[in-house]
């Protein structure tokens, strides 16, 4: 308790509901999200995990007939009465679970954010791309074809692509939404190095229905099933032979899920 | 039947077996011999509905073709001058001359005119109505628009004379109210809606997960459509107005009402001309069937014929290249 005082938690989240019209699908989740750890939201398809994510950065907000109550706290600020969305949304990069290659050159991919944000220096431009494409472990492939179109490179490379772009605006908490589903083993893992090496400038929050990524990657691990907390707490904890619930244990050692 | 064909014993299954002692084909089923015909007779059946597109075309092409070539080919008709005088008195008791370039030049100016208001007005209301509106407003707006295009084109004429005529008098206080800009205006407001249908749908069409991924990493929702949306939808926006250009050159009696129909070079656009379509449709009734005057107005068909096909091939051209690139 009283850390709380010098480590203000980077993300807060309190009694977070979300509806989609009169079907209420996360009931009520707290929890905090530390500076420079991995935090991992396990659970089965339809907990309640993306829409959590989508809470973070106000993209529910797109989704017609959505609706969030309870707070959310985004170094400190409620997003909910944050003056500028842009810069809230610039704060979190977010990796959707189907790589997005926009239909733009792969440097135009990665220099999205930057000139949206309205950078227009072509020395500053270059080398931020060319840094977030080394972060992301896809430079040396593409550095000789930045300018040949983002869709035409391979499903791995192209989700590489979506993570050097949600670098590319300098967010201080990335957010990966299940993102190895349509990749390869061999570049899953690859990403993993990446995020190990990124949590020591920034905040990662995974979300995953794989329960071992969690295990590999994850500092604390919270543990969804139906729009609830089942479980919240070190990986390790909840990896062990005698985490607080049964259902944690069933589900990760795959008993049910 | 089935029943009965899968109880046999092996070696008896009625039907094609390939060696003795061979297994029957999967489950000994057999499809009817009517419905294996049916397939293959439907197959030939579209397959003739693809290429009779090729027929007509060539059909079409053929018979305005020899309706024109006698007199093109008779040694009195000179393709430079048909093209590049300016003169048109196909019923001059002394002179007969048959030069289209003022018609040319009247179809150019009326349509370039009118694709100068129609296609920011269309693309931008392609725009509006697939991201700005959404619900009700947006499925009204759609059905409005679209009825637009219900509107036939003697009405659109109607309204030409009657409402812009005078209109165009007051507001610019020119003496003639049927020009170039009357013509133009209804020829645009006759391509939007076509422009709006098709070019809302080729914005729809591209995915909502670029749109989500824009607008996470900060962009405003005009960056978005600026750089994400117009270029991942540019074919369909191009075909769009390439469809509206379509039909401003081929409309005939909304131009022909509203236009003046005076065969002469427009100075400004408030000078009456005439077109290539309104020519034919006014003259082919009383020119004599097979006189040199009803054979020039199958050579103008082809001109026209001519200048979609280029338009339609170069458009073609450039939506490939821009695939491409």
């Amino acid at each position: 308790m009283d850390d709380e005082s010098h480590t203000y938690p980077l993300i807060r989240v309190q009694d977070l509901k979300v509806r989609y019209g009169h079907r209420e699908v996360v009931h009520g989740i707290s929890f905090d999200v530390q500076k420079n750890e991995i935090f991992a939201i396990i659970g089965p398809a339809q907990s309640g995990k993306s829409s959590i994510l989508k809470c973070l950065n106000r993209t529910l907000e797109f989704i017609a007939d959505a609706k969030m109550s309870g707070s959310v706290e985004v170094n400190g600020v409620d997003v909910k009465k944050v003056h500028n969305v842009y810069e809230l949304r610039r704060e979190i990069g977010m990796v959707a679970p189907l790589p997005v290659g926009l239909p733009l050159s792969i440097f135009d991919n990665v220099a999205f954010a930057p000139r949206a944000s309205g950078l227009r220096d072509k020395h500053e431009l270059d080398a931020l791309v060319q840094r977030c494409l080394e972060q992301a472990a896809l430079w040396d492939e593409v550095k000789d074809r930045l300018n040949s179109l983002g869709t035409k490179l391979s499903g791995g490379q192209q989700q590489r692509l979506t993570i050097a772009r949600a670098l590319s605006h300098q967010p201080s908490i990335l957010c990966l939404d299940e993102f190895s589903i349509a990749i390869d083993p061999v570049t899953t893992m690859r990403i993993e190095d990446v995020l190990k090496e990124l949590k020591a400038e920034l905040t990662v929050v995974l979300v995953t229905n794989l329960v071992q990524q969690a295990r590999r990657l994850a500092d604390r691990t919270m543990f969804v099933w139906n729009g609830e907390v089942v479980e919240l707490g070190p990986t390790d904890a909840i990896f062990s032979e005698q985490p607080q619930s049964q259902k944690t244990y069933d589900y990760v050692h795959g008993i049910f899920g | 039947m089935e029943q009965e064909v899968l109880d046999l014993p092996e070696g008896a299954v009625p039907g094609p077996i390939k060696a003795p002692g061979a297994k029957p084909m999967m489950h000994g089923r057999k499809r009817p011999v009517w419905e294996i015909g049916f397939e293959v007779g439907l197959e030939w059946l579209i397959r003739l509905c693809g290429i009779s597109a090729i027929l007509f075309v060539f059909g079409i092409f053929a018979f305005v073709f020899r309706e024109g070539a006698g007199f093109l080919f008779s040694g009195r008709f000179s393709l430079p001058k048909f093209l590049f005088t300016t003169e048109w008195y196909p019923t001059s008791m002394s002179n007969i001359r048959y030069g289209v370039l003022a018609l040319i030049v009247g179809t150019g100016s009326v349509t370039i005119l009118a694709m100068a208001i129609a296609v920011p007005f269309g693309l931008g209301a392609a725009i509006f109505i697939s991201e700005f509106c959404t619900g009700r407003i947006k499925e009204i707006l759609k059905i409005i628009i679209e009825l637009l295009a219900a509107i036939p084109s003697v009405v659109w004429g109607f309204i030409g004379i009657s409402i812009m005529n005078p209109l165009i008098q007051t507001v610019f206080s020119v003496p003639v109210g049927l020009n170039v800009f009357n013509g133009a205006t209804l020829l645009a407001l006759m391509s939007v809606p076509i422009m709006v249908s098709i070019g809302e749908d080729s914005l729809k069409a591209v995915p909502d997960s670029f749109r989500e991924a824009a607008l996470a990493m900060g962009a405003t929702r005009w960056q978005t459509i600026v750089r994400v949306l117009l270029p991942a939808a540019k074919n369909g926006l191009l075909a769009a107005v390439l469809l509206g250009i379509g039909r401003a050159v081929g409309e005939t009696m909304a131009v022909l009402m509203a236009t003046g129909h005076a065969v002469k070079i427009p100075h400004s656009i408030f000078d009456p001309v005439r077109t290539l379509t309104a020519t034919i449709a006014a003259e082919l009734g009383e020119a004599s069937v097979g006189s040199d005057h009803y054979q020039v107005l199958f050579i103008v068909g082809i001109l026209l014929f001519t200048i979609t096909f280029v338009v339609n091939l170069s458009a073609d051209l450039i939506v490939r290249g821009v695939r491409k690139g």
